[in-house]
């Protein structure tokens, strides 16, 4: 018998892993805990408790295993659960952020790193079990470890809510404050949405949406560092070229998602959901998504050009993967974290990157300002501003964005915030200084946009 | 399509030595796994194989076999590395 496969076809998976840091960025399981639903909240967290540590008990083992047989290494577990607030719905008393500590200790005992779900979804209105959860936050993430929070404000169907927005500056910032010894770190596990997808397996924005079955297996890929010696090894070649050597080779690392999604999702006896094929960093050298931008002809990343390279990179991520997967889904793009980026730390604290160059960045990505690190000193208001004018982005063009800020207390533009890990460290950017407190103060909602009339 | 689930590519990159390709197959033959295919080639003084190995004889788990390959591996001063087929029938075949 013939061998199937060319040794240059062999040699080239294995330099993507060995050389390149090609992963599996995470296998989230998805979790209804809609049924744990209850008027008492020390019911509801026993139930809440109970229901993941059975559905996820096999999922960190079933990992390790298909990590040691493909040999490619898929770097964290996860969980998503229903929107907290969904499920603490019945229950008029107690304390939301109970619910958020018994999702910690479930995670803890199952193995996972973090676990995404105390959310609420108030693009139109709050509920008061919404407001109660959204109010909670603060405590919920300075008395948890791995435990992650998101607030969907706006939607292209619902326009945006601003009391939401408006609040959840206020939120954000009591947030540092409680988390204040650690910089800040809570506010890296608090994730704001415009359109937030209902089956995104990245963290912190990950939650089980209304929509999805019982328990569901979605897998975000990674792989900048394979990209960038794509674009690195072609220098020089025209546009449509190389947005077709990107397609593909996000072809070939997709294809890896749906191969570890598709036999995770058997062994655990639950359905496959989604591959998310999403460019996410790390903060190593070569596993940079500035650096890829950069590689293709830009001195510094965040110089003129960067939202056009962004864009061609973004689409042809998306070409390639959405052929190589059966489901794609979550946020599926290229993430543009800067704490989590070493070459857009790097641009940033050269001067070349600063919010509002990120902000336009965004219109044309995946997510939004993500791990951004911000003056401790910054108003509510301008962090409701940010989140505005980012919601808006999404809003009109019918897509997710989000933000994820972090006003490190005491922190002054020039200083460095390290998170650790994969969360890496942050580079203080500055915020406009003039206010934005009265146009944040009015309240309200701003209208879902018209649909037609494009331009 | 043959069966599936049993087969796996066996890599093997190093400096060129005496009996890198003794040493590996004899792993692999009291192990019960079944050699399908090797191809290998030398590129000035670099030496790399790669294996098809049949795993559906073989009495020990994967994991243990990984162990035992890599062991040799360090012995013999090469990487070895052993990944399930459908990695590269994924990758590399529409």
């Amino acid at each position: 018998m013939p061998i199937q496969f060319q040794p240059s076809e062999i040699l080239e998976t294995i330099r993507m892993v060995a050389d390149e840091k090609f992963d599996i960025r995470t296998i989230t399981l998805g979790i209804s805990l809609l049924d744990c639903a209850h008027e008492e909240m020390g019911p509801l967290c026993e139930r809440v408790y109970e229901k993941v540590v059975r559905s996820a008990e096999k999922l960190v083992a079933t990992g390790e295993a298909l990590e040691e047989e493909y040999g490619i290494p898929i770097v964290n577990k996860r969980i998503a659960v229903t929107p907290m607030a969904h499920v603490t719905a019945p229950c008029r008393k107690g304390n939301a952020a109970d619910a958020a500590r018994a999702l910690d200790r479930a995670a803890a005992a199952v193995g996972v790193n973090f676990i995404g779900g105390f959310s609420a979804l108030v693009q139109k209105g709050m509920t008061e079990s919404d407001r109660n959860l959204i109010e909670a936050i603060p405590e919920a993430l300075a008395t948890t470890e791995r435990v992650c929070s998101s607030v969907n404000v706006g939607s292209t169907k619902a326009g945006i809510n601003m009391d939401a927005v408006a609040l959840m500056g206020r939120i954000i910032k009591e947030t540092a404050q409680r988390t204040a010894d650690r910089d800040g770190l809570g506010c890296a596990k608090l994730v704001v949405f415009c359109n937030a997808p209902e089956d995104n397996p990245f963290m912190a924005g990950a939650f089980h949406g209304a929509g999805e079955p019982e328990t569901v297996i979605n897998v975000g890929i990674s792989g900048p560092g394979v990209v960038l010696n794509t674009v690195r090894r072609n220098p020089g070649i025209r546009f449509g070229l190389l947005a077709d050597r990107i397609k593909r080779t996000t072809f070939k690392i997709t294809r890896m998602g749906e191969l570890v999604g598709q036999e995770a999702a058997r062994r655990l006896g639950v359905p496959f959901g989604i591959v998310d094929l999403s460019l996410a960093p790390t903060p190593a050298w070569g596993d940079s998504v500035a650096e890829i931008l950069e590689a293709m002809g830009l001195e510094r990343c965040g110089t003129h050009g960067t939202t056009a390279a962004l864009a061609l990179l973004n689409d042809a991520v998306k070409k390639g993967g959405a052929m190589a997967t059966s489901y794609v889904g979550g946020l599926t793009g290229a993430f543009i974290p800067v704490s989590e980026d070493a070459g857009m730390i790097r641009a940033v604290e050269e001067g070349t990157l600063c919010i509002d160059k990120l902000e336009a960045m965004t219109c044309v990505c995946s997510v939004g300002l993500d791990m951004i690190a911000v003056p401790g000193d910054t108003p509510a208001s301008t962090l409701s501003a940010v989140i505005a004018d980012e919601a808006a982005i999404g809003m009109i063009n019918r897509k997710t964005t989000a933000v994820r800020i972090i006003p490190a207390p005491g922190r002054q533009v020039g200083d460095r915030v390290e998170f650790g890990g994969l969360l890496g460290s942050a580079p203080v950017m500055a915020v406009h200084p003039e206010s934005s407190e009265a146009f944040i103060a009015r309240g309200g909602r701003i209208p879902a946009p018209i649909q037609s009339m494009t331009n | 399509m043959e069966e599936q689930g049993t087969r796996a590519v066996i890599t093997v990159v190093g400096e060129d030595r005496v009996g890198i390709i003794a040493g590996i197959t004899a792993v692999l033959a009291q192990e019960g796994a079944n050699i399908l295919d090797i191809s290998q080639t030398i590129v000035s003084g670099f030496f790399s194989m790669i294996t098809v190995a049949d795993l559906s004889g073989s009495a020990i788990g994967f994991t243990e076999l990984k162990g035992k390959l890599e062991a040799k591996g360090l012995e013999l001063g090469v990487q070895v590395t052993i990944q399930h087929e459908d990695v590269f029938r994924y990758m590399h075949r529409i």
